[in-house]
């Protein structure tokens, strides 16, 4: 008995019943195919977190209001942005800009840090103020603003922005509190569609005070469900003119000379800092971060969720290969007499297992090859949000689980059928 | 010791328990007999004779408790689950009441089925297997389901199946038992020809009708041969057949 044969028995008894073949298969393929897909979507949104993190580059650091010192922060721009979203501490977002307590960070803070010989590492510092609920409106299209950072020009090469069309604004600039913006290409094209340089030039209003637009910021794409280019940047001194008044910076951003002294840089930073606030590690009410910490921080929680997702997936698998077992048993027990018969008539011990082994093995295959076509094609399309990335890793590892799965869920009933005695098996009705 | 010569079955007080102590029955209590090759022999007895038991051990698929058995000459105890399905697959062609085919499979690859086990080659198989269905008188049937067959069809498939190894030994249990006096009479005819074709058969059986067509009846009770009686010589036709070339 050679094993082509025992395939060609194992492909008739899984044909012999389509149904009950299909709908075992499908525990293996939802299995398989959701293993390939949450793990694309974990590693997919994993990239994207990496990569809006790593285009910040990896020597830039901002300083943010952390405590019961209150402080908005809601949105510095992109680096602040992104920290909110992985442990900003308690910075409260909602501030509206009635404050009462000692401002936690200020200009003065901002300019301290610019002193090259305490903080010989550190070449920009940006002090960034934030808008609050600022709607931008323009002939009649309106548009909610999430993020509208005050800032200095240096703010743009800390930030690694660009410009698209237009100029930034300058130096000149914010020393004379001109009201001039560069508008996110998001928000740019909910005001006037697609051809957002025609806004060059234009006056728009934010909450009512009219700003000129200079230029339009060059795309960065999102971070998740955080579009990076749904902002709008203006000189600082002008922001606290008209939208927020001279309280406190919502944030600081700082770039070091390299990245091999970034954390140097933001050890010099802590210290000042520290020294201007009469703070220690216990009672700081500011914290610092990098992209670095923040991209190890963004990667151990992607990675968990990753795993978290992989496992739910894991269980779907185990729970189809259980299935594979459930109809096995069945199927051996149907067949009893058809397993006498055979070896009435000279099938051996390892005849009866190779060919119900194989059938196992049959419905986990096309269970596993049905299931990696359909995680390939589900992970064609975002879901919630995210571009899934395939792990060639994950597709391997579910196809030979699958696979592992049929052999192993198989062997019991296998070996079950291959000890029946022939002469009980026959007797069987 | 001659090929022919040699006793196809050869039992020496062969004994058969199941159970222990105050349960044990005896199944077979003791059974001595020899069957040569080319004869034809119905085994005959009430249930609970033992004569199923006696057909699972000759069948190689019961060992006995005590007692020798060599089939062929070659002595079957003490083999190992593999070893006895080889001696089955060579020796032994199965007959049963129930005809066993291997349902949803075309009757050429039932009967192709022994061959597939013993390791032959497709095209050899195919061949032998068309042979041995021709011979049955069903090479017409080759691509018909069990399920398309009638039971007198079916046995007959079942039959090919049994004599496509060319076994030295054609086991039939209760082999009309299921079928109507039409078909009863068809593989009735066949065991005939097979049995003039020189082929060595024996027939478990409680029907007068199918013992009559042997040449030699032994009936059982409580385990022991009661009664052993030759109609005709070993070497001659089956009675049938040898009443039809007198007349």
């Amino acid at each position: 008995m050679n094993l082509s044969e025992s395939w060609r028995f194992a492909l008739r008894g899984v044909s012999a019943n389509k149904t009950r073949s299909a709908l075992t298969t499908l525990g293996i393929i939802i299995g398989v195919a959701s293993v390939i897909i949450l793990v694309a979507v974990g590693t997919g949104s994993a990239k994207a977190v990496e990569d809006s993190i790593s285009s910040l580059g990896s020597n830039t650091m901002t300083v943010t209001p952390t405590g019961t010192q209150g402080g908005g922060i809601a949105g510095g721009g992109g680096l602040a942005g992104i920290a909110s979203l992985f442990g900003g501490g308690g910075a409260a977002k909602t501030d509206t800009g009635t404050k009462t307590r000692n401002p936690t960070l200020t200009m003065e803070d901002a300019r301290a840090l610019t002193d090259t010989t305490a903080a010989p590492d550190v070449i920009g510092v940006a002090p960034v103020v934030s808008g609050q609920n600022i709607v931008a409106t323009y002939e009649g299209a309106s548009h909610s603003v999430p993020t509208f950072s005050g800032s200095t020009p240096a703010y743009l090469g800390i930030n690694n922005d660009t410009i698209s069309a237009g100029t930034a604004f300058t130096d000149a600039d914010y020393e004379s509190h001109r009201r001039v913006v560069l508008l996110g290409s998001t928000v740019a094209e909910q005001l006037v569609g697609q051809d957002t340089t025609a806004l060059v030039g234009q006056s728009v209003s934010f909450n009512g005070k009219a700003f000129t637009v200079v230029g339009i910021l060059g795309e960065k794409g999102s971070t998740g469900p955080l579009d990076n280019d749904d902002r709008v940047i203006a000189p600082a001194t002008a922001v606290q003119d008209t939208l927020t008044g001279y309280e406190d910076l919502s944030s600081i951003s700082v770039k070091a000379s390299s990245s091999d002294t970034t954390a140097s840089a933001q050890d010099q930073v802590t210290a000042i800092l520290d020294g201007r606030h009469n703070t220690t590690a216990a009672t700081r009410d500011f914290s610092v971060f990098n992209s670095a910490t923040i991209l190890s921080a963004a990667t151990s929680s992607n990675d968990t969720f990753t795993v978290l997702l992989g496992a739910v997936a894991a269980i779907s698998l185990l729970v189809g290969g259980i299935g594979v077992m459930n109809i096995m048993l069945v199927t051996v027990t149907e067949r009893t007499r058809e397993i006498g018969i055979r070896k009435a008539i000279g099938a051996g011990k390892g005849d009866i297992v190779t060919q119900f082994l194989l059938e196992a093995v049959i419905l986990s295959l096309l269970g596993g090859v049905v299931g990696v076509v359909l995680g390939l094609i589900g992970s064609q399309f975002t879901i919630v949000g995210v571009v899934p990335i395939v792990a060639p890793y994950s597709v391997v590892l579910a196809f030979a689980v699958a696979l592992a799965t049929g052999l192993f869920f198989g062997l019991y009933p296998a070996s079950r059928a291959a000890s029946l005695r022939p002469i009980d098996a026959l007797r069987y009705e | 010791m001659t090929t022919a010569q040699r006793p196809v079955i050869d039992l020496t007080d062969v004994t058969k328990t199941y159970g222990e102590g105050d349960t044990v029955v005896h199944a077979l209590a003791g059974v001595t007999r020899r069957v040569e090759r080319g004869d034809y022999v119905a085994v005959m007895g009430a249930s609970g004779s033992g004569k199923s038991t006696l057909m699972n051990i000759i069948g190689c698929l019961d060992s006995p408790t005590a007692g020798r058995y060599l089939l062929d000459g070659v002595d079957v105890r003490h083999r190992d689950d593999a070893q006895l399905s080889r001696i089955r697959n060579r020796k032994i062609g199965f007959v049963f009441q129930s005809f066993n085919l291997i349902p949803r499979t075309s009757a050429l690859s039932n009967v192709e089925l022994p061959l597939a086990y013993a390791g032959v080659r497709a095209a050899e198989r195919r061949r032998r297997a068309l042979d041995a269905l021709t011979r049955v008188g069903l090479r017409d049937r080759a691509g018909h389901l069990p399920s398309q067959l009638s039971g007198g069809q079916q046995q007959r498939v079942a039959v090919a199946r049994a004599i496509v190894t060319e076994p030295v030994l054609l086991l039939a249990d209760e082999p009309t038992g299921a079928l109507d006096s039409h078909s009863t009479a068809e593989v009735l005819d066949l065991f005939d020809e097979l049995s003039a074709a020189g082929r060595t058969l024996v027939v478990i059986t409680h029907e007068d009708e199918v013992a009559a067509r042997a040449k030699r009846v032994l009936r059982m009770r409580d385990g022991v041969v009661v009664e052993d009686v030759r109609t005709v010589a070993v070497t001659d036709l089956p009675p049938d057949m040898g009443a039809l070339v007198e007349a």
